[in-house]
């Protein structure tokens, strides 16, 4: 009884703080009160070298280290910024001065206070210099005032509009204290696979390939949360292993779509299980097919429209993916705020299309009905390989003979990126929340070659360019969204790369756990007010 | 004396195959596209190529080809095995991490091969040719031709899944949080499916070499002296028979030791046991070439002492075989 009272209590007091900070969904806490203790086990599939997410930006990292370490903002349920380690934020009307309010009063897990240093260090020493897209987003950071312990001033030689530094500093602006490594070699400071944060949870043990254990910070921000009382996330990157755990329950959760398809569409028939995209809307990965527009044949606007309209994807997300995936339209995804709806309407499978254009552009069949040959290339991943096959066998059908030819991640980058040695490469695209993160990189000109997950089609359009440029700096939040929209219209017209389809990833989840998935990139949170039925 | 004088021979001989082997390897590993820095781009998801290059000059990844080989060789006279880009600590911590997870599973999946293939050899030849001897045959046949993913996959779906007797993969249960005795046994009951799985084709072999190599020892012109003498079946068997049939089980065993780490890559990953194969297997996909290097030294060195323990075992065997060489 003792146990219960405790409980509602320190739920009150946790849910009262978040709610000002407006960060969780009330529903979830009117229902059912939250149990304290418990261990959560979750599975995923990547094997990390670093734990440092101020030098090192992907959703794989942040499902480890999230719990430990905080950004400035994080995504609330409807896609706006919320208040984390910052809790106001303003910008000057030249958008060049970004000023952030810190939260007071919060601890690093070695009991030392954390102050806008930290904030100005981080930025500085680590998103700039070593962090991938924080050396893009910040090119024109110049410094970060520290006019007193919880005010940072960020000051940026450009205008910055607010809405991109805010949505991409959910995933790029991760603070580590300065005292733990001012001074050291930050690459092999030993803070980086034993983590220091104002989190939730602490770093209690960490081995590579095995598994991360952390233990409740008895000491977070938020009064009475977290609840668990441990939380333990298992590598399994063999997807067939990672089904079996989560059967025998000796894992609950399992995120971006790491099961084979097959299990997920079993699981989600099952009765112990939630399976879904709920809490993964912020991780919408569009299946990419691009063109070397240096080659002769896709030089020519008809044949790359030619193959957009020779494949069938809608029959490919329902036959092949499951139903997981739909048929994108442009490089924004339907699921963005950015999405404007007709600008980009894709291409619809049409082959008496496709054979017309080609015809058009001058490839008749010849021999054996075939117009011409080219190489595939697919980076490496299941999925992505499995549309490769799909495309080869719908292009077939148009007279155009395709070569696969695989390699591994480091390969491909080498074939496809630094030596453009490709004609057809496939790949996947994580759309970031603002377009301006991480979608124009794939169609401005002059991206240095080397450069993955960037423009590598040889492709210059100034129209593209100039609306790229100009949205980057607009401060006005309509005008953006309509740059945008414009951009969508020019990339879809005139395909460097076909965005063929978007897919928001599925987690399969025991239901005995509570208040998960309640945020658009939940995996990647810091889960204080998630629970366990005992 | 004689021991040591062995030892320094064997690792005289091997020095200069180890060479060869690494040395290989490395010059092998430049012949493949992409370098450390692009493995670790493509884990990123992002880059751009100035990052690239300051990370390929903190790790020392610049310089030819011949540098860096002279340099690595150089370290490895110190016994450094050199810095790990993509675990971002010293090559030889990570491997002694792995380490025992792939020894205990080697050893307790060879000890399991040789000792119930002997038996079980033995029981066939004592039967030749009739029904238990038949079917020992044909189920040994099956377990020989049956690749050891399957055999795990299925062992994890009735034995875990279904039956929930035993874990689905990992060493030991972390949510427990045991200690002592009880760790123990926990890593016991995990180490269950994966040593069976690991085992069953190696116990294969060992029942066909026992069955064969008894049938020949008991036609021996020794075997019908010591019936002669009136000794009990059990006594011939076990005293005179096995053990001369025991020396081609041991020869095999030395060879298997080598083979068995190549099989524990496929069991590790099904069981997700965090051990030596599944960090080679990770290795070659982060072009890790410190790691691959180290992990090879480690495995050659591990497989010279385990057939130098082979060649003392015969002496102890058979008195015949002096260990001079």
């Amino acid at each position: 009884m003792r146990k219960s009272l405790i409980d509602r209590r320190s739920f009150t007091l946790g849910g009262a703080t978040l709610v000002l900070a407006g960060a969780v969904p009330q529903t979830s806490f009117a229902q059912e009160t939250p149990r304290r203790g418990g261990v959560l086990t979750v599975q995923t599939y990547a094997d990390l070298r670093t734990l440092n997410p101020a030098m090192r930006a992907s959703f794989a990292i942040h499902v480890f280290t999230s719990k430990m370490i905080e950004p400035l903002v994080d995504l609330g349920v409807n896609n706006e910024p919320v208040p984390k380690l910052a809790t106001a934020w303003e910008s000057s009307p030249d958008g060049k001065t970004i000023t952030f309010k810190l939260r007071e009063g919060v601890q690093w897990h070695d009991g030392k206070p954390f102050t806008s240093a930290d904030v100005q260090f981080c930025a500085m020493e680590m998103w700039k210099k070593f962090q991938n897209y924080g050396t893009l987003l910040h090119r024109h950071l110049t410094a970060v005032d520290t006019p007193d312990a919880h005010t940072a001033v960020f000051r940026y030689a450009e205008p910055m509009p607010l809405g991109l530094l805010l949505r991409a500093a959910c995933e790029l602006c991760y603070v580590v204290p300065k005292h733990v490594y001012e001074g050291t070699d930050l690459l092999k400071n030993t803070a980086n696979l034993a983590p220091i944060g104002t989190g939730p949870f602490k770093f209690n043990s960490y081995a590579p390939g095995e598994h991360l254990t952390l233990d409740r910070n008895p000491n977070y921000w938020v009064p009475g949360q977290p609840y668990l009382d441990k939380v333990i996330i298992r590598v399994i990157p063999d997807a067939a292993a990672a089904a079996a755990a989560l059967e025998s329950k000796s894992i609950q959760m399992s995120f971006f779509s790491s099961l084979p398809r097959t299990d997920i569409a079993r699981l989600a028939k099952d009765r112990a299980f939630r399976v879904g995209t709920k809490g993964n809307e912020a991780y919408t990965i569009l299946n990419t097919l691009g063109f070397n527009t240096r080659k002769k044949e896709l030089s020519d606007v008809r044949v790359r429209q030619a193959i957009a309209y020779a494949l069938d994807i809608d029959f490919y997300a329902d036959e092949f993916l499951l139903g997981y995936g739909k048929r994108a339209q442009g490089p924004i995804p339907s699921t963005s705020s950015f999405f404007v709806p007709g600008a980009a309407p894709g291409y619809p499978f049409d082959l008496k299309k496709a054979e017309a254009l080609l015809d058009e552009a001058g490839y008749k069949r010849g021999a054996g009905g075939v117009r011409f040959a080219m190489r595939l290339m697919p980076n490496s991943s299941d999925d992505i390989r499995m549309f490769a096959t799909f495309i080869q066998q719908s292009l077939q059908k148009v007279g155009i003979k395709i070569d696969i030819q695989t390699y591994d991640s480091p390969g491909y980058i080498a074939h496809v990126n630094r030596d453009w040695d490709f004609e057809l490469a496939t790949d996947t695209n994580l759309y970031r929340g603002d377009p301006g993160v991480g979608t124009t990189i794939w169609y401005q000109s002059g991206v240095p070659a080397g450069t993955p997950w960037s423009n590598q089609f040889g492709w210059k359009s100034d129209r593209i360019d100039t609306v790229i440029g100009e949205a980057l700096v607009e401060l006005d939040p309509a005008k953006r969204k309509a740059m945008y929209g414009e951009f969508a219209k020019i990339a879809n017209d005139e395909i460097p790369v076909l965005m063929a389809i978007e897919q928001v990833f599925v987690s399969a989840v025991a239901k005995t756990v509570r208040n998960d998935h309640n945020t658009p990139r939940w995996p990647g949170t810091s889960w204080a007010d998630t629970w366990i039925e005992a | 004396m004689r021991i040591l004088r062995l030892a320094l021979r064997r690792l005289a001989v091997s020095l200069p195959c180890m060479l060869i082997i690494l040395l290989g390897l490395f010059l092998l590993l430049q012949l493949a596209p992409g370098d450390a820095i692009d493995a670790l781009m493509g884990q990123m998801g992002s880059s751009d190529t100035a990052l690239a290059e300051t990370l390929r000059q903190q790790y020392g990844l610049g310089g030819g080809v011949a540098t860096r080989l002279a340099v690595y060789l150089f370290n490895l006279l110190r016994l450094d095995l050199g810095f790990s880009v993509a675990y971002n600590q010293p090559v030889l911590t990570v491997i002694l991490q792995r380490l025992p997870v792939t020894l205990l599973l080697m050893v307790s999946a060879l000890s399991f091969a040789f000792a119930a293939g002997m038996v079980v050899g033995v029981l066939a030849a004592r039967r030749v040719n009739r029904w238990p001897d038949t079917l020992i045959s044909m189920l040994v046949l099956i377990f020989y031709a049956t690749p050891s993913f399957w055999i795990g996959l299925m062992g994890i779906l009735i034995f875990a899944v279904k039956l929930n007797w035993l874990p689905s993969g990992g060493i030991s249960d972390l949510s427990a949080g045991f200690t002592g005795l009880r760790l123990v046994l926990d890593t016991a009951v995990h180490l269950i499916l994966p040593t069976m799985t690991l085992a069953l084709i190696y116990f294969a072999i060992y029942v066909r070499i026992t069955r064969a190599s008894m049938l020949e020892v008991m036609t021996l012109d020794f075997i019908r002296t010591a019936r002669a003498k009136g000794l009990k079946e059990g006594a011939v068997l076990v005293r005179h028979a096995l053990r001369n049939a025991l020396l081609p089980m041991v020869t095999i065993l030395g060879l298997q030791a080598g083979a068995m780490l190549g099989g524990a890559v496929v069991v590790e990953s099904v069981f997700t046991l965090p051990g030596l194969g599944r960090l080679a297997h990770e290795a070659v996909i982060q072009r890790d070439l410190n790691m691959l290097l180290g992990i090879v030294f480690m495995s050659s060195l591990l497989v010279i002492a385990i057939n130098f323990i082979v060649d003392l075992v015969y002496a102890r065997i058979d008195p015949r075989i002096e260990a001079n060489g």
